[in-house]
């Protein structure tokens, strides 16, 4: 680079600063805002990059000072000690059998309860809401240890029924599907369905369900991803290998007893965990996060 | 569809004419019953049947297997002096506390920011800090093991390059654990708050901060004065969604620091501590069931003093 093209370069350099300077009353406040906005983003994605990073070098790299920063060559070595380990491709499908059945028998269950208490006038209908909302307010863990014990007698240990099944008709997506029927079901559909004679199976599948698809949506997002990402119950149910959901087999791998923890696979693992939920995130983040908050937001 | 409701149903004695009324009705209205039917079953299933039997089990020494010998309140008295327990929910509520100081008020700042125009993209800062909350916690408490690991940590390198010591995160007395685990916490939740704050921030009417700004408020007087007050509806659905996360804490400290809570048990939470005793760890199914109760009870307690404090200052 000539001495010229360096000249030029830090003239207007400084002719930058200086104009940043002088409205400095101005931006000042708003260039703090920024910097504390970028220190908190830095702050959520390091250790994303960083688990990106350690799922392309050995073991012994991972461990030495300093760290590595960038991504290194170890991928495929990672890779084929991680596939050694466990076996990912079954853990990926068992959480993907879980979760998906788990969530269309939410999405079932939930809406065509939300639906009978937002549209139908029944005797006790109103008492019946009142308790279903009291059950939001139990907390579960009350209940945990006989939980536990009737899954045993179900004979439900390591099957995946006693993650399907219990909580597939849940008060809150319940609440939920009736909050959005009140305000996005008009009745005089449902006459006019009722008038030219249509079953009530086929009004709610043909008239109802096309109108709840944005209801849909969230609470399948928020069943689905809470289902994918759980720990506890599945720990305490599947105790077997080839029965582990991804999380699960992520716990395994970081204490294999008969390796030992390999971290490149390890990371590798992690990486390849979050990637299928990061993916669908970043292409519909706006979905999610009204899905996943959903519990919060007043309609 | 749209029936009129009976409005004879709670007055006095029933005659004949009423009472077929009603049957008219519920007959007519069978298919309700059946569409909301799932869910009254499976809530006496598993979620009263098993509340209820916890609650009498709580009163008996029980391993699950052999006969089940009534002792009173004997496991309670065990639990409130075991000095583990304690040290457990000490644990847990110092965990609680100090990391929603940055959950609750972090989220809060970042929404007033990202709602407050002053700044670009919004909507790629809400992104990028709500990515935690989709990651697996088991995912993240490995990636964070590995950030606050002795010698070659990120953390503790950043540390050694800005010039301070290098933190022993996970062993020494143990006093690092704890503060490693609010970090992490803080990192997952943050971005959920901070969602809920937005959306609530936008059912908060531009005009009332256009007035303000027009007579002269500062943006912190906004913040304090105008939007915490008006959000205080959503501060307080999300304290007592805290409350209940913070008690059933259990993934991130385990996969970060074991079954016990690592060095000193500094990292053991009371959800830890009710799993290590049944059916986790060992089979005392009683005594976790009187753990779970009392958990229970903290929690109610919690919420409502939440609720109390909240209430009053309407």
């Amino acid at each position: 680079m000539s001495t010229s093209t360096v000249f030029i370069i830090s003239v207007v350099a400084i002719i930058i600063l200086l104009y940043l300077f002088s409205r400095v009353a101005e931006i000042g406040k708003k260039i703090s805002l920024y910097i504390i906005l970028l220190l908190v983003a830095a702050f959520m994605i390091i250790p994303f990059y960083w688990m990106f990073v350690l799922s392309t070098h050995p073991t012994n790299a991972i461990f030495k000072y300093p760290p590595p920063f960038f991504f290194g060559n170890n991928f495929s070595a990672n890779f084929k000690s991680m596939m050694e380990s466990v076996n990912i491709v079954r853990s990926f499908l068992n959480s993907l059998l879980i979760s998906g059945s788990h969530t269309a028998l939410v999405l079932f269950f939930c809406s065509i309860g939300g639906y009978a208490f937002a549209m139908y006038r029944f005797p006790g209908r109103d008492q019946l809401f009142v308790i279903l909302l009291a059950t939001m307010m139990i907390p579960w863990t009350a209940g945990i240890i006989p939980w536990f014990f009737m899954m045993s007698r179900f004979g439900w240990i390591n099957n995946p029924l006693a993650l399907i099944i219990p909580g597939s008709a849940n008060a809150f997506g319940i609440f939920w599907m009736r909050q959005y029927c009140i305000n996005n079901v008009p009745s005089s559909l449902i006459d006019a369905a009722n008038i030219e004679g249509c079953s009530e199976w086929l009004i709610f599948f043909r008239v109802i369900a096309p109108i709840l698809k944005p209801a849909f949506a969230a609470l399948g997002i928020m069943t689905f991803v809470n289902t994918w990402n759980d720990f506890m119950q599945p720990m305490l149910i599947l105790r077997e290998n080839h029965l582990h959901t991804l999380p699960l087999m992520l716990k395994y791998m970081l204490g294999d007893p008969t390796r030992g923890t390999d971290m490149g696979a390890m990371m590798l693992a992690n990486t390849l965990a979050v990637l299928p939920i990061l993916i669908a995130f970043l292409t519909a983040s706006k979905y999610f996060m009204s899905g996943l908050t959903a519990g919060a937001i007043k309609e | 569809m749209i029936q009129s409701k009976p409005n004879t149903l709670n007055t006095g004695p029933r005659t004949r004419s009423q009472r077929s009324y009603l049957w008219n009705e519920i007959k007519r209205n069978k298919v309700a019953y059946v569409y909301i039917a799932p869910f009254y079953i499976l809530f006496i299933i598993f979620g009263l049947f098993p509340i209820v039997a916890g609650f009498f089990i709580s009163f008996f020494n029980w391993d699950g297997v052999s006969a089940m010998k009534f002792i009173g309140i004997r496991n309670y008295v065990r639990l409130l002096t075991d000095s583990l327990f304690w040290k457990a929910l000490y644990n847990t509520i110092y965990i609680g506390i100090f990391s929603h100081i940055f959950i609750l008020f972090g989220g809060l700042v970042l929404a007033y920011i990202l709602n407050s125009k002053l700044v670009k993209y919004p909507n790629i800062f809400k992104t990028i800090y709500f990515l935690p909350m989709i990651t697996s916690a088991v995912a993240a408490s490995i990636v964070f093991q590995a950030l606050f690991g002795l010698n070659a940590g990120l953390i503790n390198f950043m540390l050694q390059t800005v010039g301070f010591e290098k933190i022993d995160w996970w062993g020494g007395t143990g006093q690092y654990v704890k503060i490693a685990i609010i970090i992490m916490f803080s990192w997952k939740w943050v971005g959920w708050n901070m969602v809920i704050y937005l959306s609530g921030m936008q059912g908060i009417s531009e005009d009332i901060y256009e007035a303000a700004i027009i007579d002269g408020a500062s943006h912190t007087q906004i913040f304090f004065r105008i939007t915490i007050p008006l959000l205080k509806p959503v501060i307080l659905f999300t304290l007592i969604q805290s409350t209940i996360g913070t008690i059933n804490l259990f993934t991130e400290p385990f996969v970060l620091t074991g079954l016990k809570g690592g060095t000193a048990n500094q990292g053991l939470t009371v959800m830890m501590y009710l799993l290590d005793r049944a059916p986790y760890g060992n089979n005392l199914y009683g005594y976790a069931s009187a753990c779970a109760y009392v958990l229970c009870a903290i929690i109610m307690m919690v919420s409502l003093i939440n609720m109390k404090s909240f209430g009053e200052k309407e």
